[in-house]
């Protein structure tokens, strides 16, 4: 049997947009310490609808860190105390017997609120259409191995395009900047000989999206990295800059 | 049941085969489709469900040809569909090892790894798109691994004799679906792709028999929404979530399939699943998932168990002679490299014979002991690092000091809706692409083939075949206020209101998630690594009663009453009950579909095991002569579906028994 714990969650609920919103208390008797904090609310969840309330909305899907759908504040921290973890990876044997958990949504004018945890994202996709690719059609490519790439040039372009668009960055930067989901992709592209014809356009066509979304300047103050649960650098956002004076 | 079922599905399930040597063939095929003109598909649209690898790269694709696209997509971002979560990489015919690798051979070892039970002209097409597969992800900016001379670099994957796998580090699927994605978003900012995220689909509009839209359920605002279109592409994934804990995405599904299933597309061989040998065992009941842990850990971990059953002492505490290392025991060649379906049938034979550990004895070691004695630990941390960490997040224990716990779990079906050669289903106008399609795979997929095949169905066959349709297809205006698209949306309305309409006594509101846990006991206990004819039997009727049970007693609340900004009507506003009690009732279907087809099918083959056709050592006995074909079940109103075959040929590779031992 495993270890066991009890925990406060103090929850953000709304409705809807515009509606007033407030903090929940719910106690979690005695949970299994090897649930992840989203496996708890499901585990509230089911225990709210059985009694007749409405259960907690939040976003999650593959529930392995990857898919980049989950995520809200935990304690005021963008997905938790953890580093490198987006909240669906959180475990509850993170915290101690008896703590007090304040779950709130991500806050930044251009993610609005759905719905209790949960907020509309979509300006980080139009962000990215703005230019984020290379236009290659379907069929044009060349021979794979026609266009060489340094191991080390290819690793680090990597690290950059790991980035799962999950909005802590945003979320946790007191500007609700952008910046290192722009600077990751830009510096993806800009790495490589692919992404070099574009380069300057999608600089300019990328960061003038993120102005006109509603997305703040960077603010300078380096959360955005220590929330980042693919560990992006904030070197990046310098590299940025960099490139736009390019 | 007639075993073998009826062969008259010879016009119905016609494969529209190429003519002709193999080789080349899809060349030659392909010169001789219709086209047509830039013009006129500026005049056409095709509407895509799923925005995987499989629908991004279709939907990129046709609207860079000049097609209107519309992309349905049930997250709030096509980035998150879960192909992002494949880790080990994509397979390619390229040779660049230089160690005999040719199209050839990847189109043997496709067919031999289904255990012959796809179609060969399917299969060698595949292994021909493959490398131009590479070529377009590499020109996107896909960042594969490389060498220091800047080549791309290669591995080799799930016993396969040659390097053929290209990765980028354990999140090849997540670069991938980016590059589609990216390619996507292009033709979004053009005008060319409606993009129509946080959608389900809940009913298909057909015209005349012919595919001609969607209904959709807006997650968000609860309204319905009629998509009409000029051919229907689903790629929609596979349905793996039948068990309940898998190791796919929480909320992927079959409803897309289904629902067309209901409208006459067949379905071929809906009990070949893939349970993958290596994940994280479920512990508490509130597990929502279970966690693939890559299979290349089996090249350095050692499989074994307690020789004596029960045995309670931690693993340090058992002294050699008193573990017993089945896999290497059982199969002195390959040992601990046997394919997926032998590991984990292994695996769960020693589990059911009381030798298992952990929580209720339903894991297995895998321990990585020898292999730091031989390595060091440093050489193995450098290997796994990632993998190792994202085990000790999860289960708290450290793989470098005790070993990992692990148990096989669903993780790919190779089954799904039936499709000819130009991936049209048995209704005209729906192509299904990706593993929501039965095609490539036969009874069971190689590692690193899954990538492959959602990106050549996407990027080169639907758009080339799709084409084709079109061109010889009159195209009667069909809007949302269609007679046809009408009714559909009021089956879905009344499917819905159902739901939401309390029935019979008052009740006490049981969780949907509680129905669905049920449910994939049932089936993994009785349709996951081993089946047996009567415990098969048993299921379907155990399935119709809690499907029944649920139509009773189950449904969830009217959230939609409560918000201010939806229009009234049934189930508005966001409901996640509701979203998950209108995928569970799909399942309820697919599953009996899938007993059925698993008792029908009596024989072993690839990952579908009975446990009545083994030979004396316990191995898997196909019989080539009987269930030598594809099964494709057609629905019908009343009473049990029909199950039809396609009968398979082999010309170029003479099927064969596998023997690893």
């Amino acid at each position: 049997m495993s270890p066991t714990l009890s925990l406060t969650l103090r929850i953000w609920r709304q409705q809807q947009p515009g509606a007033p919103g407030r903090f929940e208390t719910h106690q979690l008797e005695q949970v299994s310490a090897d649930l992840s904090l989203l496996e708890a609310l499901d585990w509230l969840n089911e225990r709210l609808i059985a009694a007749g309330e409405r259960p907690v909305t939040f976003e999650h899907d593959c529930r392995e860190g990857i898919c980049g759908s989950c995520g809200f504040l935990v304690n005021g921290q963008a997905h938790g105390p953890q580093a490198a973890t987006s909240v669906c990876q959180l475990y509850l044997r993170r915290f101690r017997d008896g703590e007090v958990l304040v779950l709130e949504p991500w806050r930044a004018r251009a993610f609005p609120l759905l719905q209790d945890l949960s907020v509309d994202r979509s300006a980080l996709d139009r962000v990215w259409a703005a230019g984020g690719y290379c236009s290659v059609n379907t069929g044009q490519a060349p021979e794979a191995n026609a266009l060489l790439v340094g191991r080390e040039q290819a690793a680090s372009a990597f690290d950059t395009a790991t980035c799962i668009g999950c909005g802590a960055c945003v979320a946790s930067c007191r500007n609700a900047s952008a910046s290192l989901f722009v600077a990751a992709k830009l510096a993806h592209l800009g790495q490589l000989p692919q992404g070099q014809s574009e380069r300057q356009r999608r600089a300019l066509a990328m960061t003038e999206r993120m102005a006109a979304e509603g997305f703040g300047s960077c603010s300078n103050q380096l959360e955005c990295e220590a929330v980042c649960p693919k560990q992006i650098s904030a070197d990046w956002i310098s590299w940025m800059n960099r490139e736009l004076r390019r | 049941m007639n075993a073998t079922g009826s062969a008259g599905g010879a016009t119905r399930h016609d494969p529209r085969g190429p003519t002709g040597p193999l080789a080349g063939a899809w060349q030659r095929h392909r010169q001789d489709l219709p086209l047509i003109s830039a013009a006129q598909k500026r005049q056409l649209r095709v509407l895509v469900v799923g925005s995987g690898l499989a629908g991004a790269s279709a939907a990129a694709s046709l609207a860079e040809q000049g097609y209107m696209v519309s992309l349905v997509t049930y997250h709030d971002s096509p980035r998150r569909a879960h192909s992002v979560a494949a880790q080990g990489g994509i397979n390619a015919a390229k040779n660049y090892a230089n160690d005999g690798d040719s199209v050839t051979r990847l189109f043997r070892d496709t067919v031999k790894g289904g255990d012959f039970r796809a179609r060969e002209a399917g299969c060698f097409r595949l292994a021909e798109l493959s490398t131009a597969i590479i070529d377009q992800c590499v020109a996107q900016g896909v960042p594969f691994a490389r060498e220091y001379g800047g080549t791309l670099a290669n591995r080799s994957f799930g016993g396969t004799l040659v390097s053929r796998t290209f990765y980028a580090r354990g999140q090849t699927g997540q670069q991938l679906l980016y590059g589609a994605v990216q390619a996507l978003l292009r033709q979004v900012e053009a005008g060319r792709i409606d993009l129509l995220p946080r959608r389900d689909l809940v009913e298909l509009v057909l015209v005349d028999g012919v595919a001609r839209g969607v209904v959709c359920r807006h997650l968000v605002s609860g309204e319905l929404e009629t998509y009409t279109a000029n051919a229907v592409v689903l790629a929609s994934g596979g349905y793996a979530n039948v068990y309940f804990l898998s190791t796919n995405a929480v909320k992927s599904n079959v409803s897309a399939l289904w629902r067309a299933y209901r409208k006459g597309a067949d379905f071929a061989n809906p009990c070949f699943t893939q349970i993958h040998p290596t994940c994280i065992p479920s512990g508490d009941a509130y597990q929502s998932k279970l966690t693939l842990m890559s299979e290349s850990l089996r090249n350095d971990g050692r499989v074994w168990l307690p020789a004596l059953p029960a045995d309670g002492r931690e693993p340090q505490a058992i002294p050699e002679h008193e573990r017993d290392y089945f896999l290497e025991r059982q199969y002195p060649t390959y040992g601990n490299m046997v394919p997926r379906d032998l590991a984990s049938r292994r695996s769960r034979e020693q589990c059911l014979a009381g030798h298992g550990v952990g929580p209720g004895g339903r894991s297995v070691y895998l321990d990585l002991a020898e292999a730091i004695a031989r390595d060091g630990k440093a050489a193995i941390e450098a290997r796994y690092g990632n993998l190792l960490e994202m085990y000790e997040r999860i289960t708290g224990q450290d793989p470098l000091v005790t070993p990992l716990r692990i148990y096989p779990a669903p993780h790919y079906t190779m089954g799904g809706l039936w499709v000819d050669y130009h991936l049209m289903s048995t209704v005209p106008g729906l192509f299904v692409l990706g593993e929501a399609n039965f095609s490539e795979h036969g009874a069971n997929r190689l590692g690193a083939s899954a990538l492959m095949q959602g990106l050549a169905d996407g990027y080169f066959i639907a758009p080339a075949t799709i084409t084709a349709w079109l061109a010889g297809q009159p195209q009667p205006e069909v809007g949302p206020d269609h007679p046809a698209c009408r009714q559909a949306r009021a089956e879905a309305e009344a499917r819905i209101a159902a739901l939401l309409a309390p029935r019979g006594a008052p009740r006490t509101p049981r969780p949907v998630a509680g129905w669905h846990r049920q449910l994939g006991q049932l089936m993994i206990d009785a349709c996951g690594i081993s089946r047996h004819g009567p415990r098969l039997e048993r299921a379907i009727a155990e399935v119709e009663d809690l499907r029944q049970a649920f139509a009773e007693e189950g449904g969830v609340a009217d959230l939609g009453a409560c918000h201010e900004s939806a229009a009234p009507g049934a189930g508005r506003g966001i409901n996640a009950e509701l979203e998950k009690a209108l995928r569970l009732q799909d399942y309820f279907g697919l599953a009996d579909l899938m007993l059925r087809d698993a008792l029908a099918r009596q024989e072993s083959c690839g990952a579908h095991f009975r446990q009545e056709y083994q030979s004396a050592a316990g191995e898997a006995q196909r019989d080539d002569v009987r269930f030598g074909h594809i099964a494709a079940w057609q629905w019908r109103p009343q009473g049990a579906p029909q199950r039809q075959v396609e009968p398979l040929q082999f010309n170029e590779i003479t099927p064969s028994q596998r023997d690893y031992r």
